[in-house]
């Protein structure tokens, strides 16, 4: 084993695998796992010098050199160190394998992982999404109990994160963290709810995985989303779907009242419970209303539908689970067919298909009974799949096609696979039982096979006959003593078994035979099977009871010789029969009874499907499979008698919808309804219903199925511009003037990189759709006048107003201890930059505190991050002692609170300064009309809606109060409002344009929630941090 | 649900040559319940794909020769992971143009890096074909020897483009000199025949394999002539089911390079040409130690096309020790260790029907088989869908050049056995 190992020391890549394989077999032997030590650490050296080497090339294969020992299983732990140093590397494919290394082992060196911690943290805020995501991912991985505030504080930041793509992440981490350490489950909860709000379809299924694996009980989360998610559903990736097809199917079940009509459950006897007297009575009250459907409940299946399509065996099974479980019977049907197609997939697929459809059809024949023929079993199918196609094709054998069935049993019969052959023979068996014209048939049938030449079918031909019989209280006597004779021929124990047996519960009507057989088992006794040898003492002492003149001496000699058997069990039996049958002083009352206790009529045996008991299983579940309750499995719950509350699935609408003017909603609607496959039959209806509706929300739940759809439109309708593209690709004609409108407007607005790229990508599907339509002339004109449309729209009501208010507050730039005695402060004036419209304007006032002239006073070298500009002030010749003046320049931040960092210079020194604006000074006021801040207001929702809870004494909640808060801390402008519990305020940024729409409405009691809508959602979420103590403190 | 836990590579010797884990590191000695499962079973076609562990759930799956044992924690479906497990072996299929041993070992960083892309946490992150390719590039000879020179590398550092948009399944920028557009129908009968040569079952299932390389966003709809043939279908991501619910017609931005487009059944209404007969006669004399093998192929139904691929193979009963057979066309072959005798027979001339006869012989003193055994057949059938199922047209939009467009017709043999 050394010497091996030594040898494979020498050997690099993939040559060493023999050698694994060798290990692998071997059982850990301490030697063997000695000498590999050993040999690792003269190997190991080397690979810490190579990830010590400057090169990236020689770090690189030091680390594809580790990550195939990890890929063995084999033990680099010692490497960590030397590993970790890289975690920084600049080049991505080191970076990605120190990924895979640290994940690996982290947990087992905590101490050394926590060195990495840092670099994770600063790629969080890395603005590559793939660095930021894949940073998170990691982070999440390493399950080090130390770092889980860091965990968590990362998650909350990426699931507000812009792109999609991080905030799925930030969705798989939930489940990390909460298995690292569950305590965290009411903040994890925390943002599972706002996730689930998300309307990426990329988050949907991620955030569904996460609130089944940390809060499956918390159903109230899902109410809200309820419809969204129905809808979503079609386009979200396919993994997503089974998970969230699964989990609506709990929810459907608690929600919703059954389909499944009173006659239905009779037939099938699926709900025993309903029978139960207490019941009846609400049962008839039940009956005497109509049941109608709850249209969520009907959306569910409506939706879920076209996925029975889908190339993914997972995605079709999901389907019909649904569809069998809460689903009216009658519809149910459609399923059948999608699940016989999965049966051309491969074995695996196969298995568990027939598994579900053997459960399926032992409850509703009349499903998979077209399709009976795709059943037929072909010689190269694996046994495990032949005998589940035995078990539907049983479960569907019927008065019409068992001939059909017969005759195809009697080839499988015959199949080379022996352990089919037996199957088939406990299937015709159950045939017979179960279809009373055929049991003749199938008996005599059985009896031609007893002369079969192999013996595992004699074998299961005698047990099933044996069962038969037993049903059957007809006189069997040629049958039985042709089975008598096989005794001399057939060695199998459970067959001689069951013959004996036969021929003791018989032994009357076979008087001549049992006495003689009895005589030849007492000879065979000693050398028998011990199952064997129970019968023949059974047999014993039934032919005891019964003629005692013949065989009383036969059965003294075999109850002598189980005396001293070798098994204790039939020394057991041997006793408790001796003293039953023979009389002696001492027997007791019992005797008396021993022929009634021996030859009593015994119950048939019921033949029953092993499926039998496993639809209290959910279909499609690793529990159903195995037929045990698999660890985590959420049972399905019964049908509530009573729905619960329908309403509580309304979204709420905004309140802004009221006010919206009909022709702006009439475009939003149109507009909205083709987003959704299913949409088109309720194109007429959606628009006047959504009127009704929204003038009260409450009520859209009883206005039945178009108001549900309404709503579910104009929830749609706010989505953001990520969203509509996702939905594009999908539909043509008529949305993509809306889509290219979106797009046109967004692209103006938005200058960040994701946003930037999304629009390119919307831009050139919309552009394929385009021509793609039928209507491709008149579209591209109607394109265009929209455009020119919404651009001068977002003109007007982006129109900047004067400051309302301008903080005095000066901020330090340079003090006059390290100015060397000039100072310099600075604030914002709050007034539109003169040098440019994206600078902020700033003024500074310099003073000389010295006793000197200061000359030449002007900025020296900038050090401004990428994309900053600065105006600088003329040069000041020279300042006066105890003097002071102002000057004003611009900075264009670009929208971020990066700080501007330049050299303030006098003729003789230079002084480093920085100045870093408060988020509140990158905004311009807006003037706007309560009606346009709503509409905006109902374009930024999702993503770019942050917002909080704040508490505060009631007289800090006057609106004056609010707006001098307010204006204290953010250039914004007031929007005259209707209503007294509600402030609003608009700014755009300086930079970009942005809207910024603040919100504070006031909630009872002493909360009020503060609301930012804006598409720049990092300096949304910073505004409001700042606002938030502000505005709760007295 | 936690899904994937841990997988491992097992090869057909029982070596577990690769393990990766996604959580806590699973010991392999996990997979001992796995190989005391094979052991009972008598091959490796009977393995259970789903076996229950004191505490763990083992999901596998077998694909050309090795296995992909998952380990699981909780409730999961288990379609969903033999579903995943099989799109990892076809990736790796895609990646090393097989999915072999050999292949995996040899590329063990790149395997590596894909599963660690594919799966997050146990949950499938990114399985698109062309997500991942931008992700990780395949291997390539040419690459390596530049990466080795230049030191770039095989791993991309942007998102792909995919992974956020609505169409996830094609990645962005693709250009080409010669853009092209590539259809194969593919029909497959299925058919069990009995003794007499009557039809028990009898079904087709298609496929259309499609090989696009086309520049740009190319918008295609592919439309038939007798759409109405398709009974049961499922389609690719990519194709937009309301339209073929109102019109039949597939439309849809394509991936990048070879998928399939959809599956298909056609409906069973429809009686099914059998394109061949066998003529045959398989017997066994009792007590003798020989039996007789006779069989003949004919064309039946061809619709004027040449068949040709044909195939027969026999698994002959165990008790059979050799064959002595002459054909009149074409090879045969006969294996005393697994008893399947496999004859080449290649293109059916109809003046000269193809057949194979001779003498069995079979283990002294056993008794004679019970049963003859099944003929499972293939063959091929170029330039003709069984169904009778016609491409109408193709039309591209979104793009302005032409591209060329090509369809093919293949019928062959599923899973089409004789009973004798």
């Amino acid at each position: 084993m050394s010497s091996n190992s030594f040898s494979y020391n020498e050997q690099s890549g993939g040559g060493e695998a023999t050698e694994l394989g060798q290990e692998a077999t071997s059982t850990i032997s301490p030697s063997g796992a000695f000498g590999l030590f050993s040999s690792d650490l003269k190997k190991n050296e080397d690979l810490k010098q190579m990830l010590e080497s400057n090169k990236d090339s020689a770090k690189l294969d030091a680390m594809k050199r580790i990550v195939g020992m990890i890929a063995k299983g084999k033990n680099a732990s010692e490497l960590f160190p030397a590993v970790v140093k890289n975690v920084a590397s600049k080049n991505i494919e080191i970076k990605k394998l120190v990924y895979v290394y640290l994940v690996r082992y982290a947990e087992e060196q905590q101490d050394l992982a926590l060195l990495s911690i840092s670099t994770f943290q600063r790629a969080l805020k890395d603005p590559n999404q793939l660095i930021r995501a894949s940073a998170l991912r990691v982070l999440s991985s390493i399950r080090v109990p130390i770092i889980v505030p860091i965990m968590m504080l990362a998650i909350k930041e990426a699931s507000a994160d812009l792109s999609p793509y991080v905030r799925k992440n930030a969705a798989h981490a939930i489940q990390k963290l909460y298995s690292l350490d569950p305590e965290q489950k009411e903040m994890l909860i925390e943002v599972i709810e706002k996730l689930l709000k998300d309307k990426s379809t990329l988050v949907a299924g991620s955030v569904v995985m996460a609130f089944e694996e940390v809060c499956p009980d918390r159903i109230d989360l899902i109410h809200k989303n309820y419809r969204k998610l129905c809808n979503l559903l079609v386009d979200v990736e396919e993994w997503g779907q089974v998970v969230i097809i699964h989990m609506l199917t709990r929810y459907a079940r608690t929600q919703f009242v059954s389909p499944w009509k009173e006659g239905d459950e009779l037939e099938d006897n699926e709900k025993n419970f309903y029978e139960s007297d207490d019941d009846q009575k609400e049962k008839t009250d039940k009956r005497k209303k109509p049941y109608t459907m709850d249209p969520d409940h009907r959306l569910l299946i409506r939706n879920t539908k076209p996925l029975l399509q889908s190339r993914n065996a997972a995605v079709v099974m999901a389907v019909a689970q649904l569809y069998w479980h809460i689903s009216p019977k009658s519809e149910a049907g459609i399923i059948s067919k999608s699940l016989v197609r999965l049966l051309r997939s491969n074995r695996e697929v196969q298995y568990i298909v027939l598994q579900n459809i053997a459960t399926m059809s032992i409850q509703r024949k009349g499903m998979f009974e077209p399709y009976l023929k795709s059943f037929y079993v072909r010689s190269t199918d694996p046994t495990m799949i032949k005998t589940l196609k035995l078990e539907i094709l049983t479960n569907l054998a019927n008065e019409a096609n068992i001939s059909t069935l017969l005759r195809e049993f009697q080839t499988y019969v015959k199949s080379q696979d022996k352990q089919f052959a037996a199957a088939t023979i406990q299937t015709i068996g159950r045939c017979a039982t179960n279809i009373v014209e055929v049991t003749d048939t199938c008996l005599n049938g059985l009896v031609c096979l007893l002369s079969n030449r192999d013996e595992i079918v004699v074998a299961e031909s005698v047990v099933v006959i044996k069962k038969l019989l037993q049903m059957q209280p007809v006189q069997h006597g040629e049958i039985i003593k042709h089975m008598a004779k096989l005794l001399d021929s057939i060695t199998v124990p459970v067959a001689r078994a069951s013959i004996l047996w036969l021929i003791g519960e018989n032994c009357e009507r076979v008087p001549k035979i049992a006495p003689d057989v009895l005589r030849k088992m007492a000879k065979s006794f000693t050398s028998e099977d011990d199952l064997v040898k129970l019968q023949i003492l059974n047999l014993g002492a039934k032919l005891y009871l019964t003629n005692s003149k013949q065989t009383k001496l036969l059965t003294q000699y075999i109850l002598n010789l189980g005396k001293y058997d070798q098994n204790y069990d039939i020394r057991d039996r041997t006793r408790f029969i001796r003293q039953l049958i023979v009389p002696n002083e001492k027997s007791g009352a019992l005797s008396k009874y021993a022929k009634k206790i021996f030859l009593a009529q015994k119950p048939a045996p019921l033949l029953e499907s092993p499926f039998k008991d496993r639809d209290h299983f959910q279909l499609g579940t690793l529990s159903h499979t195995l037929n045990i309750k698999a660890t985590g499995y959420l049972e399905l719950s019964n049908w509530p008698e009573v729905a619960p509350d329908p309403s509580v699935r309304n979204v709420e609408v905004i309140e802004l919808a009221k006010e919206w003017t009909p022709a702006g909603k009439a475009k939003q609607e149109n507009s909205a309804k083709k987003f959704y496959s299913e949409s088109e039959e309720e194109e007429d209806s959606s628009d006047s219903s959504s009127d009704s509706e929204s003038e009260s929300g409450s009520e859209s739940g009883e206005q039945g199925e178009s108001g549900e759809e309404g709503d579910s439109n104009e929830d749609s309708s706010e989505d953001s511009s990520s969203e509509q593209d996702s939905e594009s690709g999908r539909e043509s004609g008529l949305e993509n003037k809306r889509t290219a409108k979106r797009n046109s407007k967004a692209k103006g607005k938005s200058d960040s990189e994701d946003g930037e790229k999304e629009n390119e990508k919307s831009k050139t599907s919309d552009s394929s759709n385009a021509e793609s339509s039928s209507i491709e002339d008149s579209s591209s004109d109607s394109e265009s006048e929209s455009e020119s449309e919404s651009e001068s729209e977002s003109r007007k009501v982006t129109q900047v107003s004067t400051p309302v208010f301008v903080p005095t507050k000066t901020h330090v730039l340079l003090h006059r201890m390290s100015g060397k005695g000039l100072a310099a402060h600075y604030f914002f004036p709050r007034q539109p930059c003169i040098f440019g419209d994206k600078m902020v304007s700033i003024q500074i006032t310099l003073n000389n505190t010295t006793d000197q002239k200061i000359e030449n006073i002007h900025i020296g070298e900038k050090k401004l991050p990428i994309g900053l500009k600065m105006h600088v002030f003329n040069p000041i010749d020279s300042l006066e002692p105890e003097g002071s003046i102002t000057v004003s320049m611009g900075i264009d931040f670009c929208d971020s609170t990066q700080t501007a960092s330049f050299q303030l210079c006098t003729k003789d020194d230079c002084f480093s300064v920085n100045i870093q604006p408060p988020v509140g000074e990158l905004l311009l006021p807006v003037a706007m009309s309560e009606k346009d801040f709503k509409k905006e207001q109902g374009m930024l929702t999702g993503m770019n809606e942050t917002s909080a809870v704040i508490i505060a004494a009631p007289q800090n909640f006057t609106p004056s109060v609010i707006f001098q808060k307010v204006v204290n801390i953010a250039n914004v402008g007031a929007v005259p409002s209707g209503q007294d519990n509600i402030n609003r305020f608009a700014a755009k940024t300086v930079h970009s344009g942005s809207l910024m729409l603040v919100t504070v409405e006031l909630k009872e009691g002493s909360t009020a929630q503060l609301i930012i809508n804006t598409e720049k959602t990092v300096i949304g979420s910073v505004l409001l941090r700042e606002l938030k103590p502000v505005l709760s403190q007295g | 649900m936690k899904m994937i836990h841990s997988l491992f590579l097992i090869n057909c010797s029982g070596d577990i040559f690769l393990e990766k884990h996604w959580k806590s590191v699973v010991s392999q000695s996990v997979c001992d319940y796995f190989f005391e499962a094979q052991e009972k079973a008598a091959d490796v076609e009977n393995v259970p794909p789903v076996i229950s562990t004191p505490h763990h759930y083992l999901i596998s799956i077998y694909r050309d020769k090795l296995f992909f044992v998952s380990v699981i924690q909780t409730e999961v479906p288990p379609l969903f992971v033999i579903e995943f497990l099989h799109r990892v072996a076809d990736t790796f299929q895609d990646y090393f143009g097989e999915c072999s041993e050999a292949a995996i070992k040899d590329n063990v960083v790149i395997v590596y890096e894909l599963l660690e892309e594919m799966l997050d946490n146990g949950f499938p992150l990114a399985t698109e074909s062309n997500i991942l390719k931008e992700l990780i590039k395949p291997p390539t000879i040419l690459r390596s020897v530049v990466n080795s020179i230049t030191g770039s590398s095989n791993v991309g550092d942007t998102l792909p483009t995919g992974q956020l948009s609505n169409i996830p399944w094609r990645r962005a920028g693709v250009k080409y000199t010669n853009n092209e557009a590539y259809f194969d129908v593919v029909e497959e009968i299925d058919a069990i025949i009995d003794k007499s040569g009557s039809t028990v079952f009898a079904e087709i299932q298609g496929v259309i394999d499609a090989c696009i390389k086309l520049s740009g966003m190319p918008d295609l709809s592919l439309s038939f002539m007798n759409p109405r043939l398709l009974d049961d279908v499922s389609f690719h991501p990519c194709i937009r089911f309301k339209r073929w619910e109102s019109e039949r017609i597939l439309s849809f931005i394509p991936p990048d390079g070879n998928f399939r487009l959809i599956s298909y059944r056609v409906s069973s209404q429809n009686l099914v040409a059998i394109p061949v007969y066998v003529k045959h006669s398989i017997s066994f004399k009792e007590n003798s130690s020989c039996g007789r093998f006779d069989i003949t192929i004919g064309p039946k139904q061809n619709m004027g096309k040449t068949i040709e691929g044909i195939t027969v193979t026999v698994h002959m009963p165990k008790v059979v020790l050799n064959m002595n057979l002459t054909t009149t066309q074409g090879s045969y072959t006969f294996d005393p260790v697994t008893k399947v005798l496999t004859w080449d027979v290649g293109k059916i001339t109809p003046q000269k029907l193809p057949s194979l006869k001779g003498l069995v012989n079979l283990q002294s003193g056993a008794p004679k088989p019970e049963e003859n055994p099944s003929l499972n057949i293939q063959f091929k059938i170029q330039q003709l869908a069984i169904s009778g199922l016609k491409v109408n047209r193709l039309d591209m939009y979104g793009e302005k050049y032409k591209p060329f467009k090509g369809v093919k017709y293949v019928t062959k043999a599923g899973k089409f056995q004789v009973r004798t």
